[in-house]
């Protein structure tokens, strides 16, 4: 769930034609004095970050003069608040508030339906009044067909008994809060409290706006880094992570780090689920045998090889880990063997030495674990595969042993090595990534097994080497699904020809970085 | 009987020539679904798997016939366009596989449905099937495997996570219970058909004699089969399994949301909930078989 900040919120409300306090957001004391000055009145400072009860933890202050303001905002930017470091803040004309109400759009799931909530009651005790006071609050159902006319919202705020001048007003702002919230795709649009001043003016005094994930991409103007919910600032692996998710949109690749460093005697695991309720399971298999989880990571909906591939490479950057488990439900309808691929590309290149297990119940488990037993026997590392049959409490526990059998050892990160397309090869470029064949081996190859190997059969030989059967534009456009059959099958069985690179920008500099830590520490 | 589709409903795919429509094309074919045409615009005239591909649904309707269920796989920002179109040429059930559709989308689409009365599944779901029947979206993967996880029976499935739902039906099967229909509801926050509304039409179904649920933390779905029952409109055996014990309780996102969701939403509330009105809450996942066997066992005959 993508928050948006107060300031951003109120950009949002302004263009819908819905009063905010005149003001700015501002990130130096300098500018906060500049901004205070155009102001001209006592103005209030508030902190951009995505806590409740700012008021209380001194995160809102008020100032009478732009001085003030500048000294009070070099003390707010740069406090810690929960996890996150104040970058902003919000300064504003002081209102002087006669009345405080509660407006908000959220999405009601059993009715299908937008739900407008508006209360003549205001404030931080709104989730209270609605328990104790159902009556002061009034509920509509919209029809989204037909929006949210007028004189439906004049009926709602006569149920809470709002009358004379007032309610023609509210009516109409009402509408507009609701067009908002359509045209920012907002999860949830509250104003809270929305006030009428001394001198009958309606304000969205604070507000706040949840953006759904799913439709950030329509709107690049909010800015958000990562589309889903965090209670804290995402880390560099998490942004690595995202960006990798953002530009494949086959399957779904969810990354969450749950401590970056895996410091002290605890036993941290790498973990790759598979589906939201399967991870789940798999997820509390491997805490009751006392891991903990370095990352939680959900490759999901079918994605292809070269996704699962960048998932491991991501995950096999966190220092310190002692194994990695990979399990989803254990019925899978996906075709298990995509993820087995990449798995054994990216544990190749790794030559991981840490035990892994891997859960790989569901269509074609039986080629999937055979895919990990053949091609990953010559690695360091132990890797065990498991089928719809074993339950995650079983793969769970063959970790622990294999663990407890490795002496216990942790894994130290590689440098991020791309391995090069040699000159003159033939290239082609996929979706992610590119794929060479060094011609200049194929003519000691016998099987042109690569040719087979490929599934989607975008490939033929021509003069005794494989090329194109398709052209270049269909194979970068998903005719290659990144499956890397190919690569496995000629690395193993053949002339080691060719070479697939799947580039994760920003991985190598992160990895320079965790690399001169680990030395640092030794 | 089964719900919702059988051997004899008329399907038909958008965005059929896609990366898993084509996939899934063969899946809904091989298993015995009858898969009348396929829709992606431009691309008219061809045909995937021998099933003659159309530019709008409206021309597939009118040169191959009626057509009851739209299967949806075009990619999450065209969902919208393509579910509208089904809606407006008269199909009365959409499944939409793909999932990170905006919800804003889903509402849309919610709306429209109710005012023509059509149903969806979706969206972000694997599908659903009747065993021995035919099945929509990608559930099973593969016809063999579809075969060999799912068998005919008496036992209704509806779950929230889609490898939970062939998880949880491939156990049953083992077990030697069959099952009548087997849905994954979808992922999503909105849904089209939630659990209430698949547990209403297994009441209805003379071949469902008990169901299974599998629900998560997060809306009111629960807690309103819960209601369902309590109001005697669900009368049959309900398994149920809630998922999601261990994770941090659903934050909630707003005051607005607090209000509206109240007491519900959280694995605590829906246990109890269920508990209440009499539904059997199972702890593991691997308990639903036992317990479907134990209710068949006691069930009049
Ligand atoms: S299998 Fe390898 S060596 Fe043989 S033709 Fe294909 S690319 Fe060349
Ligand atoms: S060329 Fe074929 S085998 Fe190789 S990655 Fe692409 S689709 Fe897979």
């Amino acid at each position: 769930m993508a928050r948006l900040f107060e300031y951003q919120s109120k950009k949002l409300l302004k263009q819908g034609g819905i009063p905010v306090p005149a003001g700015e957001v501002a990130s130096s004391p300098e500018d906060v004095r500049r901004i205070a000055e155009t102001i001209g009145r006592p103005v209030a400072l508030k902190i951009q970050v995505w806590v409740t009860g700012r008021a209380g933890i001194g995160g809102i202050q008020f100032a009478d003069t732009p001085e003030e303001a500048a000294a009070k905002a070099g003390q707010l930017l740069g406090m810690k608040v929960k996890n996150f470091i104040v970058e902003r803040v919000l300064v504003e004309e002081k209102l002087d508030i006669r009345a405080e109400y509660f407006a908000g759009v959220v999405i009601d799931d059993a009715a299908k339906r937008p739900l407008f909530i508006f209360s003549p009651v205001g404030g931080t005790g709104i989730e209270e009044i609605a328990r104790l006071h159902p009556e002061k609050v009034a509920r509509k159902t919209i029809d989204v067909l037909k929006g949210f006319p007028e004189h439906e919202a004049r009926n709602m705020l006569l149920q809470v008994g709002v009358k004379g001048r007032l309610l023609p007003k509210l009516a109409d702002l009402l509408t507009k809060l609701y067009q908002v919230a359509r045209t920012s795709d907002a999860r949830s649009a509250e104003l809270n409290p929305l006030v009428l001043t001394a001198d009958d003016i309606l304000y969205a005094a604070d507000c706040h706006f949840v953006v759904d994930d799913y439709a950030v991409y329509r709107h690049p103007e909010f800015g958000i880094e990562i589309a889903r919910e965090f209670d804290r600032p995402p880390t560099e692996l998490e942004k690595i992570a995202y960006n990798v998710e953002e530009k494949d949109y086959r399957g779904t690749f969810y990354f969450f780090q749950m401590v970056e460093q895996t410091a002290g005697s605890e036993k941290y695991i790498g973990f790759n689920g598979a589906g939201g309720g399967g991870s789940m399971m798999s997820m509390d298999a491997v805490l009751n045998r006392g891991f903990k989880l370095a990352n939680y990571c959900d490759t999901s909906g079918n994605p292809p090889a070269s996704k699962v591939y960048r998932a491991a490479k991501i995950i096999l950057s966190q220092p310190g880990i002692m194994g990695y488990f990979a399990s989803g439900s254990g019925v899978a309808s996906q075709e298990q063997y995509h993820s087995a691929r990449g798995l054994t590309k990216a544990f190749q290149e790794e030559k991981l030495d840490i035990p892994a297990v891997i859960r790989l119940g569901g269509n074609f488990e039986e080629k999937a674990i055979e895919i990990l037993q053949t091609y990953l026997k010559d690695i360091p590392a132990i890797i065990e595969g498991y089928g719809r049959d074993d339950s995650p409490e079983f793969c769970a526990g063959r970790l622990e042993e294999l663990v407890t059998k490795s002496g216990g050892r942790r894994y130290e990160v590689r440098p991020f090595v791309e391995t090069p397309i040699p000159e003159k090869a033939y290239v082609f470029e996929t979706v992610t990534g590119r794929i060479s064949f060094d011609h200049s081996k194929c003519s000691a190859c016998q099987s042109k097994g690569c040719v087979a190997a490929c599934a989607p059969k975008i490939l033929k030989i021509e003069d005794g080497r494989p090329v194109l059967a398709i052209t270049p534009e269909e194979a970068g456009k998903g005719k290659c699904t990144e499956c890397l059959a190919c690569e496995i099958f000629c690395k193993f069985h053949e002339q080691d020809a060719i070479v697939i690179q799947l580039p994760i920008p920003g991985l190598k500099e992160y990895r320079d970085r965790i690399i001169a830590g680990q030395d640092e520490n030794q | 009987m089964a719900i919702l589709v059988n051997e004899k409903s008329r399907v038909i795919i958008q965005g059929i020539t896609g990366r898993e429509g084509m996939a899934r094309t063969r899946l809904m074919k091989d298993y015995g679904t009858q898969v009348v045409a396929g829709v992606t615009p431009g691309r008219g005239g061809q045909d995937v798997y021998s099933v003659p591909v159309f530019d709008s649904v409206a021309q597939a309707w009118e040169k191959q016939g009626p057509v009851d269920v739209s299967v949806v796989f075009v990619p999450a920002a065209l969902v919208r366009g393509a579910a509208l179109e089904a809606i407006d040429a008269g199909v009365q059930l959409l499944v939409i596989v793909p999932d990170r559709v905006p919800i804003h989308d889903v509402l849309e689409i919610a709306a429209r449905a109710a005012e023509k009365g059509a149903r969806f599944v979706g969206p972000n779901t694997l599908g659903l099937v009747s065993p021995g029947k035919a099945v929509l979206g990608m559930i099973g993967g593969r016809a063999e495997r579809a075969r060999e996880w799912f068998k005919p029976g008496f036992v209704g499935v509806s779950s929230r996570s889609g490898g939970m739902t062939s998880a949880i039906s491939y156990y049953l099967t083992r077990a030697g219970l069959g099952q009548s229909t087997i849905v994954h509801v979808g992922g999503d926050a909105v849904v089209g058909l939630s659990h209430p509304e698949v547990m209403a039409l297994f009441e209805e179904d003379p071949e469902t004699e008990m169901a299974v649920m599998f629900g998560e933390i997060g809306t009111s779905q629960e807690e309103r089969v819960a209601d369902l029952i309590e109001g005697g409109r669900f009368t049959k055996p309900l398994i149920a399994y809630i998922g999601g014990k261990a994770a941090k309780s659903g934050t909630r996102f707003s005051h607005a949301g607090a209000i509206v969701e109240g007491s519900r939403g959280s694995y605590e509330t829906k246990v109890k909930r269920l508990h209440e009105v009499g539904a059997h809450i199972v702890e593991a996942i691997s308990d639903i078989p036992a317990k479907a066997r134990e209710i068949a066992g006691s069930r009049p005959k």
